[in-house]
């Protein structure tokens, strides 16, 4: 079985802002369409695939299809308690469509749980996104620390200092075999 | 008796969820990062191995379940109660499951999130 790794690179992220982004279109375009297209009862089914035919519907269904693509994508390399918190934010994106491009009154406690959703991303969006495979791979490593630090950050000012050092040391080394006293 | 049925109704959404979403993260975990595997042997491959995967039918069936449960619970009870409360038992829930059933180290940061999200999500469809 391939490795997984436990870092977040760009694609990573743009596979989580894919689930959010496609979940909150594919939705709003799908309820815009079902609006254009009237109310479907169970005895005349046949209006159903008259409202697929519908471009609002018909582009909805295949924003489902992106998200569902990118939903599955993220879980093959991502644990679920990471990715449903990490991609609620589309429930704040449809909020401040709802307010900025559909002029809809936001009410206060609207905006609470804006506040609280965007909390609780900030939260999970700070941990590991892997955390099981992880443990059986690398057991040394504590449960809390953060592979992302360990994998793409730049060495930190005292490891550079400490490469520098032992580069000095084997210059020192090099000065010695060669005898340059410079 | 409305109240019971729409309760029953949440709660089907509620478990049909969870368990769809185990069950996807489950089949995707056995298929592999799918980005990885898609390099290395292209897109027919990857189409392969996740349609040969059992457990993937079973979870997007669970999840169809979840959806005409909702649809029933709709016309039963108010969207307002039954959208806020379906969706934030659904993040509780999934903790629970997954720290159970998947062995995932959820952890207090992920304990609050999950807490913080549902809070949030009430709020926002209530």
């Amino acid at each position: 079985m391939l490795r997984i790794e436990n870092c977040l690179t760009f694609r990573k992220y743009l596979v989580l802002a894919g689930v959010t982004v496609f979940a909150a279109a594919g939705d709003s375009m799908l309820a815009h369409g079902m609006k254009q297209t009237g109310n479907i009862s169970l005895h005349h089914l046949r209006s159903l695939f008259v409202a697929v035919l519908n471009p609002w519907v018909a582009v909805g269904i295949l924003l489902l299809l992106a998200f569902f693509a990118s939903y599955m994508s993220a879980l093959s390399w991502a644990d679920l308690t990471y990715v449903l918190p990490a991609t609620s934010l589309g429930y704040v994106l449809l909020a401040l469509v709802a307010r900025f491009a559909l002029h809809e009154q936001v009410s206060p406690l609207r905006w609470m749980g804006i506040a609280l959703i965007s909390g609780g991303v900030g939260f999970v969006a700070g941990g590991p996104a892997l955390t099981h495979q992880q443990e059986e791979s690398k057991p040394q490593v504590p449960s809390d620390h953060n592979p992302r630090e360990n994998s793409i950050s730049p060495p930190s000012r005292e490891s550079r200092q400490k490469d520098g050092a032992s580069l000095d040391v084997s210059r020192d080394h090099v000065r010695a075999a060669t005898g340059d006293e410079r | 008796m409305k109240h019971l049925y729409t309760w029953g109704g949440i709660l089907a959404v509620v478990g049909f969820s969870v368990l769809g979403d185990i069950l996807m993260s489950r089949a995707m975990k056995q298929v592999g990062d799918l980005h990885a595997l898609g390099r290395r042997f292209g897109l027919g491959t990857v189409l392969c191995r996740i349609f040969s995967n059992s457990i993937f039918f079973v979870a997007v069936g669970a999840m169809a379940l979840a959806f005409f449960s909702l649809l029933f619970s709709l016309s039963w009870g108010d969207v307002s109660l039954v959208a806020p409360a379906a969706a934030s038992l659904t993040f509780i829930g999934n903790a629970f499951a997954a720290k159970i059933f998947l062995h995932e180290h959820v952890d207090r940061r992920r304990w609050i999130a999950a807490l913080l999200v549902a809070g949030g999500v009430a709020l926002l469809a209530g």
